[in-house]
């Protein structure tokens, strides 16, 4: 394979350096190159959500960005964001009120909100159902994501 | 679901960008967003040869205010920074009321606002909007610049004005006039989905109160943004009371649109959509241009 090129990003604060084809969708180069299987792939084509990461600090669809397109900065996927000793709120929120079956959506869903609640912190209920509208869960009918997001933000506002 | 292989530029300024698109031509695509591209491609329903990646190009990133009291802004300025910018809300309410009902927080954190005028889906809110607003682009190729008004600049699906070796630099939004108003309304499955329909409306009155500029445009019913210029003859001149907007609204549902069936919604529920959000975003528009409501 030619037409390699470097990429150097630092993922849940790991610098990595890689060379990869300009075509290799970030969502692919997380899972593939640097397993980190958390990032799930649904659709390729931004419509599933679980896919989404955050991009120095702003929630992004991985499978809408080519790898080299994060030369130089910074990325946080699911399993930067806590520990299983440690649960982040959000994700000890989703465990507490139910809010996963599958858990194929989950990792998209966590990502999603932790922006979101860091800009609202004490979200009504139509701006949660706005905020994970990008995101599609076929388990759970959202009901307990809902509350799950509600029960994080009370939690994390203590 | 993976793209084909491709030759990636990611040029610092105009210029440059300019001379990799004069060199490669047909063979060459923009990436902006990518939030449009990066799909077609991941579908190999694109297969560009190179890329040519605006990233970089910070030059391309701003929203400032024009000099005639309208905004200027960058064509990759991000939709969630204009989406939240003081000056757009001041200056082109419009634009600001529309933004929020461009797909999910998480396309819009990439998606661009030049990206998304240039990519031209019949389905998308800021070529409407443009239309609307007679906004002007600001277009660039190596040999030098042209501008082009927003109703000429789309030629049909997913078709505008750009040349392969041009770019879309710059969108100037004018000024609102005195008393005049605008609205957008639509209709959508979902909050997020791209609408089944939508209506941007922009009017001005003149000083005893009657129609001087009607301008409405529809999203999601034809080939690009459909203006509804059978309706706005029918309201210009005109005191815009409830019985004319109403006329209008049958008129435009009527006259001005020839929508199409597809799996979201049959033609007959979209030309029942185009007259009632007619009605809805006519009234409001000129409730604004009367001062009255938010
Ligand atoms: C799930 C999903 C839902 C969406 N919903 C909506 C919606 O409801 N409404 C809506 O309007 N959009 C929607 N979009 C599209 C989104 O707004 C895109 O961001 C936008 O249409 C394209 O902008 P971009 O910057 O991502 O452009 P790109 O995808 O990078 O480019 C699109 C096209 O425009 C060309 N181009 C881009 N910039 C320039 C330039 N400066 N000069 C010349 N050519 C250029 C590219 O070459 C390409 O052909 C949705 C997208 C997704 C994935
Ligand atoms: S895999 Fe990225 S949005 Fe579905
Ligand atoms: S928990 Fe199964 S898709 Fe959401």
């Amino acid at each position: 394979m030619d037409n390699l090129m470097n990429v150097t990003v630092t993922v849940n604060g790991t610098p990595y350096e890689r060379a990869v084809e300009p075509r290799l969708l970030l969502s692919d180069f997380l899972r593939h190159e640097l397993g980190l299987t958390g990032t799930h792939v649904g659709c390729e084509h931004g419509v599933c959500g679980t896919c989404t990461i955050l991009f120095d600090g702003q929630a992004v669809r991985s499978c809408l960005m080519f790898a080299i397109q994060a030369d130089g900065h910074e990325v946080l996927t699911v399993e930067g964001l806590g520990s299983v000793d440690k649960l982040h709120p959000l994700q000890q929120a989703f465990r507490d009120a139910h809010a996963l079956q599958c858990a194929f959506c989950t990792p998209g869903f966590l990502m999603t909100l932790v922006p979101f609640l860091e800009e609202k912190p004490n979200p009504t209920e139509e701006e949660i159902r706005e905020a994970i509208a990008g995101n599609l869960c076929r388990c759970t009918g959202y009901q307990n994501i809902v509350e799950a997001v509600k029960l994080a933000a009370e939690r994390m506002g203590a | 679901m993976k793209p084909a292989p491709f030759k990636y530029y990611a040029p610092t300024t105009a210029e440059e960008a300019l001379a990799h698109l004069a060199e490669h031509g047909y063979d060459a695509k923009v990436l902006a967003g990518g939030q449009s591209l990066i799909p077609t491609m991941n579908f190999r329903l694109a297969q560009p040869s190179v890329l040519v990646d605006l990233n970089h190009v910070s030059e391309l990133f701003y929203i400032k205010p024009g000099g005639d009291g309208g905004v200027l802004v960058g064509a990759m300025t991000r939709e969630s920074q204009v989406e939240h910018d003081p000056l757009i809300a001041e200056r082109a309410p419009l634009v600001f009321e529309a933004m929020p009902h461009i797909a999910h927080p998480q396309i819009r954190n990439r998606g661009t606002f030049g990206g998304c005028i240039a990519h031209a889906d019949p389905a998308a809110e800021l070529p409407a909007v443009s239309v609307a607003l007679d906004a002007r682009l600001r277009i660039r190729s190596q040999a030098g610049e042209r501008w082009v008004s927003a109703d000429e600049f789309f030629v049909g699906f997913f078709t505008t004005v750009i040349e392969p070796d041009e770019l879309l630099v710059e969108i100037a939004l004018p000024p609102m006039a005195p008393r005049s108003g605008c609205s957008f309304q639509e209709v959508a499955r979902r909050h997020g989905d791209y609408a089944l329909v939508g209506a941007a409306a922009s009017v001005a009155l003149d000083h005893q109160g009657r129609c001087q500029r009607v301008r409405l445009v529809f999203l999601s019913v034809g080939e690009g943004p459909v203006e509804a210029g059978r309706a706005a003859d029918l309201l210009q001149g005109q005191f815009p009371t409830p019985e004319a907007i109403r006329a209008a609204a049958e008129t435009a549902a009527s006259a001005d649109v020839d929508p199409g069936s597809d799996i979201h919604a049959s033609a007959d529920y979209r030309r029942h959509l185009v007259k009632i959000l007619a009605r809805q975003s006519l009234t409001q528009a000129f409730d604004r241009a009367k001062g009255i409501g938010g």
